[in-house]
């Protein structure tokens, strides 16, 4: 027969154990959110969508415009070659960003887009995108990167523009500044 | 406290006491701890009820009167921390401490050198998160949710902030197991599960919830401390992060605690009603199942606090349901006391009117929840002025009123005296209208549009805001009759019975009052 202090102790040690186990837990969930999202599609930023083969609708002509932002003082220039562009629903379409590395040392950044409207997104297909991978840039250097993109011809009749916008961010975590 | 014992009841001959500064400092007595909890949360409360107050001064006009925007925003920030994490939950340990162990008929809680530590790390806790306010960039300013990426950009306030929620959530994290611990070894011989009064039974779950919960809050800011200096990605979308992720995880933790903070609220109230409507509770057995699945519920709705984040329509469609299913559990709780009240022989002293005012309020906040539970209108009132008014019909009516009433409710039993009836009543009256006069109008508000945690608004909403800041004015200094009734009963008086309740039912009230130093060191016997 155990005593009652014993007891208590023994319990003490499962609850800290289930409260490190959910300490645990907490980060897990990181993981297990991106699992979900994988498996969802609802959220993929790093990868080229799947398309179906569309007609192309000719009757119909939408305006993408191309925008270009740079975060957490990020020592480049980045810019599309072209502003704008008139496309056809279904038609496969490539446009060019450049971006250079004005400072003096070796920075590694990740494009991240977003649209305008935000609906646009689900019907706005990338086949191909620098956004895909982490651009590393040597001092001086520039890089001109396409991307390729088919708007599907389920988009709402009332969108005839669409903006493309990417923001850059530094990926070295330790090289930024505090505050 | 500061009376000595003169009952030299039976077995209790030496109630002796530690003395001087040493007694609080090691106090290892639940009575001594309960107390030490309750007095710290009636200081948090004002501290947290001045920072409010300054919030109404500066709405009280529209444009902008007396501060700068990030300081308004680190008012709102830290009025929500320390009231969460300074009134409310420790006011609800610190009655635990004091009434768990009288409850069951134990002789303390199980634990009791972890009970000291786990109070005396939230003063150092709170004094880290106000010295905040003087680092270089004020105080936290991002919400008291700390979402990424705006709680990353806050100065050398954010570690500051962060080590006082990890104090925060050990502190909670030690108090839930003493309650576990005390709960399910201590109980006297006979006393059953389902003979456990209603305060432990939501005490119990309430403690559950804390250690699934807590410990998940912890690792989300020691996500963003990573983040912020040790480079990780965890919400940071460049290196792979999603800040919306960070949500989730927060809500994962964020609405189990709402519940934290209500389920204590639904016990007191279920000791008080029965006791001043002199019938035992209506369904017991369906309040103690009714809370149970009301805990496990809050793990499924996290994301009801997120509709407006782009989530797909399965989504939003499953976290609204489930959020309503909330509704059946908690209206079986109502229809409880409502029935427990029923052809009872009531008499409304302070501690049930406390409990109606609870019952009447809290259920409109829970009606206004209902409305924010349904998607398309959520989209539309999020972030408004319509939540800050749902969520302070719950928080304010339901746990503080609740809090009200357990104190009023037991101060007898604490102290030996009977508190002034006359203040009591006067602080209920007040509490109730000035409260209603503050949230009220904010329903308004927040259909109208008036965006929430902005110091500056439009005209149009004027009057309303006049009108919310008079009445947070009224309730702030109503409070300060509740400081007198309190000192008043801990002063003097008249003398207690042991039981001054006819209706009470539950083994506290066969100890004398004050309770005696050392109660309990021979099990009562259970019937």
């Amino acid at each position: 027969m155990v005593s009652i202090p014993q007891l208590n102790l023994h319990t003490m040690r499962k609850l800290l154990i289930v409260s490190v186990a959910m300490f645990g837990f907490g980060f897990a969930l990181v993981p297990f959110y991106k699992k979900i999202c994988e498996v969802t599609g609802v959220n993929r930023l790093f990868k080229p969508d799947d398309i179906a083969n569309t007609q192309i609708e000719s009757a119909r002509t939408v305006t993408i415009e191309f925008d270009s932002n740079l975060r957490s003082a990020l020592p480049w220039t980045f810019k599309p070659l072209q502003t704008n562009v008139q496309i056809h629903p279904g038609e496969l379409t490539t446009i060019i960003y450049e971006i250079r590395n004005n400072s003096d040392r070796a920075i590694t950044g990740q494009a991240i887009p977003s649209y305008g409207p935000q609906l646009a997104q689900q019907y706005f297909k990338k086949i191909d995108c620098f956004c895909f991978t982490q651009q590393t840039l040597q001092p001086g250097e520039s890089r001109r990167m396409p991307v390729v993109f088919v708007i599907e011809s389920g988009l709402p009749a009332e969108v005839n523009t669409i903006t493309l916008s990417y923001s850059f961010f530094e990926v070295e975590g330790a090289a930024r500044k505090a505050g | 406290m500061a009376h000595a014992d003169t009952h030299a009841a039976d077995h209790h001959d030496h109630d002796h006491k530690p003395s001087g500064i040493g007694r609080w400092l090691f106090a290892t007595n639940h009575k001594d701890i309960g107390t030490m909890y309750m007095v710290f949360a009636l200081i948090m409360f004002f501290v947290g009820g001045a920072m409010a107050l300054l919030i109404r001064l500066e709405l009280f006009k529209p444009g902008m009167q007396f501060f700068d925007p990030g300081f308004y925003n680190s008012l709102v920030t830290s009025h929500a921390l320390v009231m969460i994490f300074g009134g409310v939950m420790p006011a609800f340990v610190g009655l635990a401490n004091w009434m768990i162990p009288l409850q069951i008929g134990a002789p303390d809680m199980a634990l009791p050198r972890m009970n000291n530590y786990s109070f005396w790390i939230l003063p150092f806790a709170f004094t880290l998160l106000i010295s905040s306010f003087f680092t270089a960039g004020g105080g936290p300013a991002g919400g008291w949710t700390l979402y990424p990426p705006l709680s990353l950009q806050a100065g050398d306030s954010f570690p500051l902030t962060i080590f006082a929620i990890h104090m925060m959530g050990a502190s909670s994290i030690m108090g839930a197991i003493n309650v576990i611990v005390t709960i399910m070894n201590m109980r006297a011989p006979g006393m059953t599960l389902l003979k456990l009064p209603l305060f432990c039974w939501t005490w119990l779950i309430t403690a559950y919830l804390l250690i699934a919960v807590m410990p998940v809050l912890a690792g989300a800011v020691t996500m963003l401390l990573t983040d912020h200096y040790f480079g990780t990605s965890f919400f940071n979308p460049a290196g792979g992060g999603d800040p919306v992720m960070y949500q989730h995880i927060f809500w994962f933790f964020g609405h189990p605690e709402v519940y934290i903070m209500i389920l204590p609220a639904f016990g007191i109230v279920s000791q008080v009603i029965p006791a001043f409507a002199r019938k035992p509770l209506f369904g017991y057995a369906s309040m103690v199942y009714a809370t149970s699945s009301i805990a496990i519920l809050s793990f499924i709705v996290w994301a009801h606090h997120m509709f407006t984040t782009g989530m797909p329509a399965a989504g939003q469609l499953f976290f609204m349901f489930a959020t309503m299913l909330i509704a059946v559990p908690t209206g079986v709780k109502v229809f409880n006391w409502i029935a427990t009240m029923w052809k009872g022989s009531m008499t409304f002293e302070t501690p049930m009117l406390f409990a109606c005012g609870f019952l009447f309020v809290f259920s409109m906040g829970g009606f206004t929840g209902l409305v924010c539970a349904i998607t398309p209108i959520d989209i539309q009132i999020q972030d408004t002025y319509y939540v800050v008014a749902h969520f302070h019909y719950v928080l304010v009516a339901g746990s503080l009123f609740a809090i009200f009433s357990g104190t009023y409710f037991w101060l007898p039993k604490w102290t030996g005296h009977m508190y002034s009836e006359t203040l009591g009543k006067a602080h209920f009256w007040l509490s109730l209208v000035f409260f209603n006069v503050t949230f009220f109008p904010m329903h308004f508000l927040g259909l109208a549009g008036m965006p929430r945690r902005i110091p500056d608004y439009a005209l149009q909403f004027a009057d309303f805001n006049m009108i919310a800041s008079i009445g947070a004015l009224g309730f702030g200094l109503s409070q300060l009759l509740f400081v007198a009734a309190i000192i008043k009963c801990a002063r003097g008086g008249e003398k207690a019975p042991a039981k001054p309740w006819e209706g009470a039912d539950t083994l506290e009230w066969t100890l004398p009052s004050p309770a005696p130093y050392h109660s309990f060191e021979t099990p009562p016997v259970i019937k």
